[in-house]
């Protein structure tokens, strides 16, 4: 296909993505179901896929990415909660010590930076180690962040263990999509770059990559802290949609569940990664809710259906394709239009050769 | 003496937790040290003997549950080796180490299921959750037999390493999977017997625990589980002194972060991993561990 062509194709396409948000938000009520799927998809859409430029493309696997959300949306929450307010929700620490408030955009793009700093400095020590090593080192500085955090000398900065709130968040399911498209468009050049070739070598053998000629801690770190960025980004807009932010809620968990996306999507995949937290979440978020209901069917209760089924429900299918469709839903492919476009061609050409035959 | 009535519950409790991140942090060691696998559902797996305690001593007495629980656990990491960890043998441990994830996510869904997230009271066990004074300060039983007997199991697991058949094909094992393969080593059944070995201790070590913490919850394994494991790594992971070494250490330096005075409660879980972190940059390979060198 041209890439002219291709290009206007792509770009129909998201804008009638956004068209049909745009619709659907004047259609269906504000508190739809489909609209918490929606926007919470696209905040985890672009965290797994942060995280999937490190474990899938760069074959790094860190287990950090809960501890660069909550700095993201630490930084997001600190510097935007508007003057008037900082009294009431630093009502323990005598307003808190920063007296200024930054434009929402502005805020964002320093959720990032701030966790790409916190990335590039630990990194320095931490990307030196192997494998199982990397994972657990990340996962232990996830932990020490969130103490930090909750650290009361640091209080007039962090509110303590006490929650963030009044600052300004989203309402429309656009603001998420718009930020998390452009984060992600941003994360595909640099795949498709020579960076993201280097990273891929990086992934698929090490010492070979360091005979070609790539300096193995520069990439390494790069991306490292990029996608540090974007989690940073994404913790902001976690935080966004949830309307408050406690320490406390930046678990491990967290972490393994982006985790779990990524695998479920295919490591090595943006588009598996996209689709897959938008599954994920509308799994877990709605599409089981009606496990966690009793139901009766007449007189007859059914068994099982308690709350919490749901999850077990979840996690056992999850598990299933974690043991028999190790690759996900992508595999290390990525979603085209190439294949469907051929498809149609095919078929395009059959007719006509078929027509052609009837004329004779 | 005074400086010893204030400070001896805190080091005593920090014995006491160490030996049970003892118990755990083996199960840790043995897997990894033969399959290369952080198990994650470790700790979980301990939080499920906890909640067998809380469930089978409601209907039976003592001397019948706690067997029963220890063999339930034992049956039950047996099981997630066989079905979550076997089928994933040849494939890459990154793999294995998700499904791992997996599985930790799955028992503790299911714990929450089981008990609609409210946490439980845990059974006192008559003689062992008695208290005791020691000069001015007084402690339970627990904490005193804790170290007692998680120094007497590991001796008795290191005399099993060393000395007996089953001990031999797990040290060659863990030395080299594929060669001990063709040797004629029943690689299935010494990793069932490292999982076997690994959850009975762990039961054990949860007995002991939830005495001490009276209450157990879904997400109480979590901690303790990584704790264990930064325990082993400290230690040197595949080394069974080293993670009991590990443990000790951790659990003592955790206990004297909450000192009162010091002010420093909310970083005795972050310490842990401060520990981690440190030994990982300064001698990767752990206080007793091997040198392990990549070949191209």
């Amino acid at each position: 296909m041209d890439k002219k062509i291709k290009i206007i194709i792509y770009a129909a396409l998201l804008v009638a993505l956004f068209a049909l948000l745009f619709i659907l938000e004047q259609i269906l009520p504000s508190y739809s179901m489909l609209f918490t799927v929606l926007k919470k998809g696209a905040i985890y859409a672009l965290v797994a896929v942060s995280m999937n430029l490190l474990n899938g493309f760069t074959g790094l696997f860190s287990l950090g990415q809960a501890g660069f959300m909550l700095i993201g949306a630490y930084t997001y929450g600190i510097f935007t909660i508007p003057t008037e307010a900082r009294s009431a929700v630093y009502q323990y620490f005598d307003g808190g010590i920063i007296n200024f408030t930054v434009p929402v955009v502005v805020a964002l793009v320093m959720a990032g930076v701030a966790a790409a700093i916190f990335a590039y400095i630990i990194g320095l020590p931490v990307l030196r180690l192997k494998s199982d090593y990397l994972a657990i080192a990340t996962l232990g500085f996830a932990e020490i962040i969130r103490a930090v955090f909750q650290w009361k000398t640091l209080g007039p900065v962090t509110n303590g263990s006490n929650l963030l709130r009044l600052y300004p968040t989203f309402k429309s399911v656009l603001f998420p999509f718009a930020v998390s498209g452009i984060c992600i468009a941003i994360i595909v050049l640099l795949i498709n770059s020579s960076y993201g070739r280097a990273f891929k070598a990086i992934r698929d053998d090490e010492i070979a990559a360091e005979a070609m000629g790539i300096n193995l801690a520069k990439h390494k770190r790069l991306a490292f802290t990029i996608s540090s960025f974007f989690a940073g980004v994404g913790g902001a807009l976690l935080a966004m949609y949830q309307t408050t932010i406690q320490a406390s809620a930046f678990k491990s968990a967290m972490t393994y569940e982006i985790l779990l996306i990524v695998v479920i999507g295919g490591l090595g995949s943006v588009t598996g990664s996209c689709i897959s937290s938008f599954l994920f979440i509308a799994a877990s978020e709605w599409w089981l809710r009606f496990l966690d209901e009793t139901t009766y069917i007449g007189s007859f209760k059914v068994p099982l259906l308690n709350p919490g089924f749901r999850k077990v429900v979840f996690s056992i299918i999850i598990m299933i394709v974690v043991l028999f469709y190790r690759r996900g839903i992508m595999g290390n492919k990525e979603f085209s239009l190439d294949p469907i476009a051929k498809q149609f061609k095919k078929r395009f050409r059959r007719r006509k050769e078929v027509v052609g035959s009837n004329e004779q | 003496m005074e400086f010893i009535n204030t400070y001896l519950p805190y080091i005593l409790a920090g014995i006491s937790v160490g030996g049970q991140y003892a118990l755990i942090a083996i199960g840790y060691t043995m897997v990894y040290g033969i399959l290369r696998l952080i198990n994650f559902a470790h700790g979980d797996i301990f939080m499920a003997a906890g909640f067998m305690m809380v469930y089978l001593s409601a209907s039976m007495p003592l001397y019948i549950s706690i067997p029963l629980v220890i063999i339930l656990t034992v049956i039950l990491g047996f099981l997630v080796e066989r079905i979550a960890y076997r089928p994933l043998r040849t494939a890459p441990r990154m793999s294995i180490m998700i499904s791992a994830i997996g599985v930790s996510y799955l028992l503790q869904n299911c714990a929450w299921y089981l008990t609609s997230g409210l946490p439980k009271q845990y059974p006192k066990i008559p003689w062992i959750s008695a208290s005791v004074s020691i000069g001015a300060s007084t402690t339970t039983v627990v904490t005193l037999i804790t170290p007692i007997l998680t120094i007497v199991l590991i001796v008795a697991l290191v005399l099993l390493i060393k000395h007996t058949k089953i001990g031999m094909a797990m040290r060659a094992v863990s030395r080299d999977f594929e060669t001990s393969q063709c040797m004629g080593i029943k690689i299935n059944s010494v990793i069932g017997i490292t999982f076997i070995i690994g959850s009975f201790l762990a039961a054990i070590g949860s007995l002991l625990y939830f005495t001490n913490y009276s209450t157990v919850t879904p997400i109480s394994g979590a901690m303790p589980g990584l704790k264990a494991f930064v325990a082993a790594v400290f230690g040197g992971i595949g080394s069974v002194p080293g993670a009991v070494v590990g443990a000790f250490l951790i659990g003592i330096c955790e206990n004297i972060l909450k000192i009162k005075e010091l002010d420093m409660t909310t970083f005795s879980d972050a310490f842990t991993f401060a520990l981690l972190i440190i030994i990982l940059i300064a001698k990767p390979t752990g206080l007793f561990g091997e040198k392990i060198t990549d070949k191209v």
